[in-house]
């Protein structure tokens, strides 16, 4: 699904932000991006969805190029996936269904076939009984919800959540990652950055974690290799 | 309706007071080109009907047959450049005299003979009445045996060519620095805009929707608010029309006002100045997301 090798991304600053990041991610996978702030988890995820593009190495979505991807594929790669941002950044002034339904709208969705698909995926969140509410009349967590709804308006088969219960209390942290979860156990494979090890360590998903822009540790090739885990 | 449509009366609907303030200073922006073109439109009239005046007179050796002077009217009423032909007999030219020269009226009508020669007006089409076509047919008609003396005035003929082409240079120069500031007013108000929606911007860019599916709204929003402020353009030049030409000052009498011809397009660089200025604006957007 995901193959990194040799990725590196500095700016024009000259501030590096990646170093030979190399690794690959299944199809169906849970991955967690861990590390400090600018260790290079935005990074990564900005990458996966062309937000950025990698300086050397090669990076693959699928069967999407990303260090040779031309500007007219960026949208029908964002189609392939969803993405989750830790503020939300939902619409204020439209409701839950219409946050969701935009998405499919502006991709071009039929629009006899928009309806049923927003009930289904806001079904598919817990928010089937908060179609018509808007942002500022949902909670937190609900409104990460909304926002992860969205990601899956095209249902795509990579989600990718930057943070997505950094803003959240604990109750609602772990409700969306159980969602997280449930989309995964339903084939989807997510890519998630986070900070909260203890989210982490009671999840027993495969984790790297990122230090200085490098991948300093990766449970999927350091826990099968002799001598384990750090 | 379709998506593209409804986003662009929606953002409009979303934040009226922006709407209300790019259409107003759209509407200000063509006001001031709009204005301008007022004046150069009047000042262009104004010349016109004094072009209208130009003609070249013949005068006739007397004792010229009619016929004569009949066939060569025809002749030169057939030249390209010729509007129309009159023949003014001795009698009628002393008649005139005496109407339109009043300090001379005594001096007239103690003569015994008339003074006055017969003589060949010749009104010139528009378009011949530069001092090149005007000496041209001057210099064709002297060509004639009957014809004693060709005057049209050169010298100011000369200077109605000089003024045409200083108003067209100044009128170029300074409609082009009207419209750029238009244009760069515009650009700003669009941006505030932009600025205001690029969350949406974002959103529909993460969900891959294409540069041309995220321009649509903007364009249309561009052009309904280029319709709106050219429409709030022409009314204001209504308004400053009708206040000049309801006084009695009498270098305003006359004044004309744009065709409907010229209100279209002034809608239509409305739009067209919404529409670029949209454009322009999304352009950066879409390059700094």
């Amino acid at each position: 699904m995901i193959r990194f090798a040799h990725v590196e991304k500095a700016y024009p600053s000259g501030q590096v932000a990646l170093r030979d990041v190399s690794f690959s991610v299944a199809r169906g996978e849970f991955v967690f991006l861990t590390g400090h702030s600018g260790a290079g988890k935005s990074t990564i995820l900005k990458l996966l969805f062309a937000e950025q593009r990698p300086s050397a190495g090669e990076a693959k979505v699928g069967s999407f190029l990303l260090h040779a991807l031309a500007p007219r594929d960026v949208p029908r790669l964002r189609r392939r996936l969803g993405v989750v941002f830790q503020d939300f950044r939902l619409l204020e002034d439209r409701t839950a269904a219409e946050n969701v339904a935009f998405a499919l709208e502006v991709t071009g969705t039929p629009p006899a076939a928009i309806a049923p698909r927003v009930l289904k995926v806001l079904t598919q969140v817990g928010l089937a009984a908060k179609l018509q509410a808007y942002p500022r009349e949902l909670s937190g967590g609900e409104q990460q919800r909304v926002a992860i709804a969205r990601a899956l308006a095209n249902d795509p088969p990579l989600l990718i959540a930057d943070e997505p219960t950094g803003n959240l209390d604990e109750r609602a942290t772990r409700g969306v990652f159980q969602l997280l979860q449930d989309i995964n156990a339903g084939g989807t494979t997510v890519v998630m950055a986070t900070h909260d090890l203890d989210l982490v360590r009671s999840a027993r998903a495969r984790t790297i974690e990122l230090r200085q822009g490098m991948v300093a540790y990766d449970s999927a090739v350091d826990e099968a290799a002799p001598g384990g885990a750090p | 309706m379709s998506l593209v449509w409804r986003e662009a009366l929606r953002a409009m609907r979303r934040a009226p007071l922006l709407a209300a303030l790019s259409v107003t200073a759209i509407g200000f922006s063509l006001f001031s080109v709009g204005l301008f073109g007022l004046v150069a439109l009047n000042l262009r009239e104004g010349l016109r009907r004094i072009e209208e005046r130009v003609e070249v007179v013949a005068y006739v050796l007397r004792g010229t047959p009619a016929e004569t002077i009949t066939a060569a009217s025809q002749d030169i009423a057939a030249f390209p450049e010729v509007a129309d032909v009159q023949f003014v007999p001795e009698d009628e030219a002393l008649a005139r005299a005496r109407r339109e020269l009043v300090e001379f009226r005594d001096a007239y009508r103690d003569l015994q003979v008339n003074p006055l020669p017969a003589s060949l007006e010749i009104r010139l089409r528009e378009g011949a009445r530069e001092t090149r076509h005007v000496a041209a047919v001057a210099e064709r008609v002297k060509g004639f045996p009957f014809v004693e003396d060709v005057r049209y005035g050169r010298d100011w003929v000369e200077r109605l060519d000089q003024l045409r082409n200083l108003l067209a240079v100044v009128g170029l120069g300074i409609g082009a620095v009207f419209a750029a500031v238009a244009a760069v007013i515009i650009g700003v108000t669009i941006r505030l805009t932009v600025l205001q929606r690029a969350r949406e911007i974002a959103v529909m860019r993460v969900v891959g929707a294409t540069n041309w599916f995220v321009r649509g709204p903007f364009l249309v929003e561009g052009v309904l608010k280029g319709l709106a402020g050219g429409a709030l353009a022409i009314l204001l030049a209504w308004g400053v029309f009708r206040l000049a030409s309801g006084t009695s000052l009498k270098a305003l009498q006359g004044l004309v006002f744009f065709t409907p011809l010229q209100r279209a397009g002034l809608l239509l660089a409305g739009a067209l100045l919404g529409l670029g200025a949209s454009a322009v604006s999304l352009a950066r957007e879409l390059r700094d997301a």
